[in-house]
């Protein structure tokens, strides 16, 4: 090395800081999801002209943040190596429970209260029967999945429940600040759960139980009693996400939030959190989330036939489980 | 007791099933000391510790700490009591923070323990702490996966020490996993964590270990203590902790119907495989071949590369003279080789299947007419396969999974019997399996042999590799150590060989036909 320049040092250093502030990027469970984002966002800005738009940005916001909520406990629960297959169900379900109690003209903020209990308690059984009769998770969760699912029809009676509060629908429909309700939540309920995550010890033995239960069993975590909780802060998630959805939508119909595990599931993974546990991110299942909103917008944008769009979520499902697979080959 | 005080464990036993694996254990933790446990795989020496760290409840036996009786019962009981114990496996999370790792369980919380919000600089500073005190320089924040396996254990050990009012400090194999300078170097401060007032207590079967860090040497075999003796003591010799820790004698478990022939079947040379390096040794037809050493050694390693099972990055293999490439388990079976792996569970059975379909599945062409099972033929040769082995089975049709450990093994060697082998590699073809079993399944290698197939036994029991082998290789760190002649094997020159206190110039002792 001879003679460097001052400025050319300075170019160095800051080169270096550049890689370093990549290499840990990279190292992020959610840099797939944000990159895969910024690629389709700029290829949609470039192809269409209304993609770029605060109006349209602002519904396909709206329009993803039930499923980043329900995604937030679906992280948790990918998290502990579990899955939840009635989220879908307990979206409908708490959703349909709030829109009933309202329209026979219970305080609305009693029948939200109610609503959210709903999902929570379901979650609640799901979480004991995973972790104190040792069941699979993804069986329970798929029975449940049909058992919610029956409740959900049982209630409405097959007729759309119409007369909701405008209480309940300013929260699916409303702005404030120009920014959408739903986006508004789904914003501080992230930063709440991020928080709980890297500063609370529940959310440590969380990442601990995923990344190796029997450790954390001999460290002397209670590894019941977590996972119980997984499982019921999912319920209450999806529960959120469920009465957005229900309100946004301004109707109460029986098949409420059919089909959203697999959006729900897959925005968890694409954000990075890895199916064999112990690894992910909260802010992952929001940008996965998102990349599945901008990529259905974006189809419909482009005029993609119905048909296509459902067979492109489901690659760009299967791609990212490629990816999490990858990912978990090379972890060191 | 003595005046530092320290655990006493009397009458300590247990059994897992039917298997007594610790039989009324005495034994004396004295603080300031190291004591190093000692005995072969199965004596019950992890079994013991699992026991004082309360991993495993003792059936019956006390407990006097300091001098007063406790109850170890949980793991955290024992922690309460200032047990900590350093598992053989790390038990940690690899996505975590080493600082995670260390408190994980005990964070410090302005809150409630399983919710309270954590001081991140407490916890990083206790870790500091600890992780200064076992002289790592791995950074709290680094995260564990990132870190060599030598970190990893210095992390795993910190843990421990982070316990309150530790006194006892437990570690199963803690360098098992470890090249010798850093196995060194934690020897060195397991010697340094004793001077400042601990109890610790050791588990190897590595005896240059032993004698490097320990004060006192406990001897188990078989579950029973067998022997305690003093570092102090002149008497205390390698050679007599050798004998207490296999000091068995040969029973008539071992018939020998075979006679060896002069011709190779087997010719393995340089070959190498990540840790196995430049391993060469030959084997006659209807010659038993023991490969011996320490677990770790890379013995599996290098039967899985003979059959194909993982890819050799160097050398030949010749069977029978003939120079072949086994790229493939499947090359393998068609060549006449048959392999019975360590893991009979995960790798040897299908469990949810039955007698038959295990025995048929390597020889599924064998039955064949025209692409179809011949049901007729395979019903014979397994219920054949059932009488010579003497499985203890209702029938064919019974499901592996409901047979005991020695009948398993039994459908396993049936496997390999009902086709045409030319060498035959078992590897730990009896652990767990009891001995009426055994005699079973020595008297059919024995047979195997006497058919002239060459068989190559890879075994940690020393009984057996001595009883059942005509010649034995040792291997230690991947390396191949040398070959023992009939009149050479013996449990002392296997274990200095294995544990690397002396080498055979392996050219002079490892011409097959020789002698």
């Amino acid at each position: 090395m001879a003679v460097t320049s001052a400025p050319e040092r300075e170019r160095n250093g800051a080169l270096a800081a550049g890689a370093r502030l990549w290499a840990s990027f990279a190292r992020r469970p959610e840099s797939g999801a944000v990159l895969s984002l910024l690629v389709v966002g700029a290829f949609l800005s470039i192809f269409t002209t209304q993609f770029l738009t605060v109006g349209n940005l602002t519904l396909v916001a709206r329009g993803f943040a039930f499923t980043a909520i329900a995604a937030m406990g679906a992280f948790l629960v990918i998290l502990t190596g579990g899955i939840d297959l009635s989220v879908g169900s307990v979206m409908g379900l708490a959703g349909l429970t709030a829109a009933v109690l309202s329209a026979t003209g219970t305080n609305p903020l009693v029948a939200i209260l109610a609503g959210l209990l709903a999902g929570t308690a379901v979650g609640a059984i799901n979480g004991v029967l995973t972790a104190t009769m040792a069941l699979a998770p993804f069986m329970v969760t798929l029975g449940m999945l049909s058992v919610v699912r029956g409740i959900d029809v049982a209630i409405t009676g097959g007729t759309p429940i119409q007369g909701i509060d405008p209480v309940i629908t300013w929260l699916g429909q409303g702005y404030v600040l120009g920014i959408p309700v739903p986006v508004w939540i789904m914003a501080i309920i992230g930063l709440l759960l991020t928080f709980v995550m890297t500063r609370t010890s529940f959310g440590w033995h969380v990442y601990s139980i995923g990344g190796n239960e029997e450790a954390a069993r001999l460290s002397g975590v209670k590894v019941r009693r977590v996972k119980i909780a997984v499982y019921t802060v999912a319920g209450l998630l999806a529960a959120v996400g469920g009465i957005l959805l229900t309100a946004r939508l301004g109707v109460g119909e029986s098949t409420s939030g059919t089909g959203y595990e697999l959006d729900v599931i897959a925005a968890a993974v694409i954000g990075g959190t890895s199916l064999t546990g112990g690894r992910g991110s909260v802010v992952g299942a929001i940008w996965g989330a998102a990349l599945l909103g901008v990529v259905r917008n974006g189809l419909v944008l482009l005029g993609v036939s119905d048909f296509w769009q459902t067979i492109a979520i489901g690659l760009v499902i299967i791609f990212a489980v490629v990816i999490d697979r990858i990912r978990t080959r090379n972890a060191p | 007791m003595t005046d530092h005080g320290g655990l006493a464990v009397i009458g300590a036993s247990k059994r897992f099933g039917s298997l007594p694996v610790v039989k009324d254990v005495d034994v004396l933790i004295e603080r300031g000391r190291v004591t190093a446990l000692m005995g072969e795989n199965g004596a019950g020496k992890s079994t013991l510790l699992k026991m004082l760290a309360g991993v495993h409840r003792a059936d019956t036996g006390t407990f006097v700490l300091d001098g007063e009786p406790v109850e170890i019962s949980s793991v955290p009981e024992a922690q309460q009591l200032g047990i900590a114990i350093v598992h053989q496996e790390l038990n940690l999370t690899e996505n975590q923070t080493v600082a995670q790792n260390i408190l994980l369980g005990r964070e410090h919380t302005y809150g409630p323990k399983w919710m309270g919000f954590i001081d991140t600089r407490k916890v990083r500073a206790h870790a500091q702490s600890v992780l200064s005190r076992v002289g790592s320089a791995v950074s709290p924040d680094a995260t564990l996966g990132d870190l060599s396996p030598a970190q990893q254990q210095q992390v795993e050990i910190a843990k421990a020490l982070s316990q309150p009012d530790i006194s006892i400090l437990l570690l199963d194999e803690p360098t098992s996993s470890l090249p010798e300078e850093q196995a060194k170097e934690l020897l060195a401060l397991l010697r340094g964590l004793s001077a400042s007032g601990l109890g610790v207590v050791i588990t190897t079967h590595r005896l240059d270990e032993a004698f490097a860090v320990a004060d006192r040497f406990v001897v188990m075999r078989d579950g029973d203590k067998v022997g305690e003796f003093e570092a102090s003591d002149p008497a205390t010799t390698r050679d007599r902790i050798v004998t207490a820790m296999v000091g068995r004698e040969l029973s008539t478990l071992f018939p020998r119907e075979r006679r060896p022939s002069d011709h190779l079947a087997l010719e393995v040379s340089n070959l190498s495989r990540g840790m196995v390096r430049d391993v060469s040794f030959s084997i006659r037809a209807g010659e038993v071949f023991g490969l011996g050493g320490l677990v770790g050694a890379g013995r599996t390693e290098v039967a899985r590369c003979i059959v194909g099972a993982d890819r050799k990055s160097a050398g030949a293999v010749r069977l029978f003279g003939e120079e072949v490439r086994i790229r493939s388990p499947r090359d393998a079976v068609s060549l006449g080789i048959g392999f019975v792996p360590e893991d009979r569970k995960g790798q040897g059975l299908v469990q949810s299947q039955d007698i038959e379909r295990n025995i048929a599945l390597p020889n599924l062409s064998t039955w064949q007419r025209a692409g179809l099972i011949a049901f007729s033929a395979l019903r014979r040769a397994v219920e054949q396969g059932i009488e010579t082995l003497r499985i203890k089975a209702r029938g064919p049709r019974q499901l592996v999974s409901q047979l005991s450990g020695g009948n398993q093994q039994k459908v396993v060697l049936a496997k390999w019997l009902a086709r045409d082998l030319r060498l035959l590699i078992l590897d730990e073809p009896t652990r767990g399996v009891d001995v009426g079993a055994r005699a079973d399944i020595y008297r059919q290698i024995d047979e195997i042999a006497a058919a002239g197939v060459a068989v190559l036994l890879i075994s940690s029991d020393m009984e057996e590799l001595i009883g059942l082998s005509d010649r034995v290789g040792v291997m230690a760190e991947g390396s191949y150590m040398g070959t023992l002649s009939q009149e050479e094997i013996s449990q002392e020159a296997i274990m200095r060989l294995a544990s690397r206190l002396d080498s055979l110039s392996t050219d002079a002792s490892n011409a097959g036909g020789e002698h």
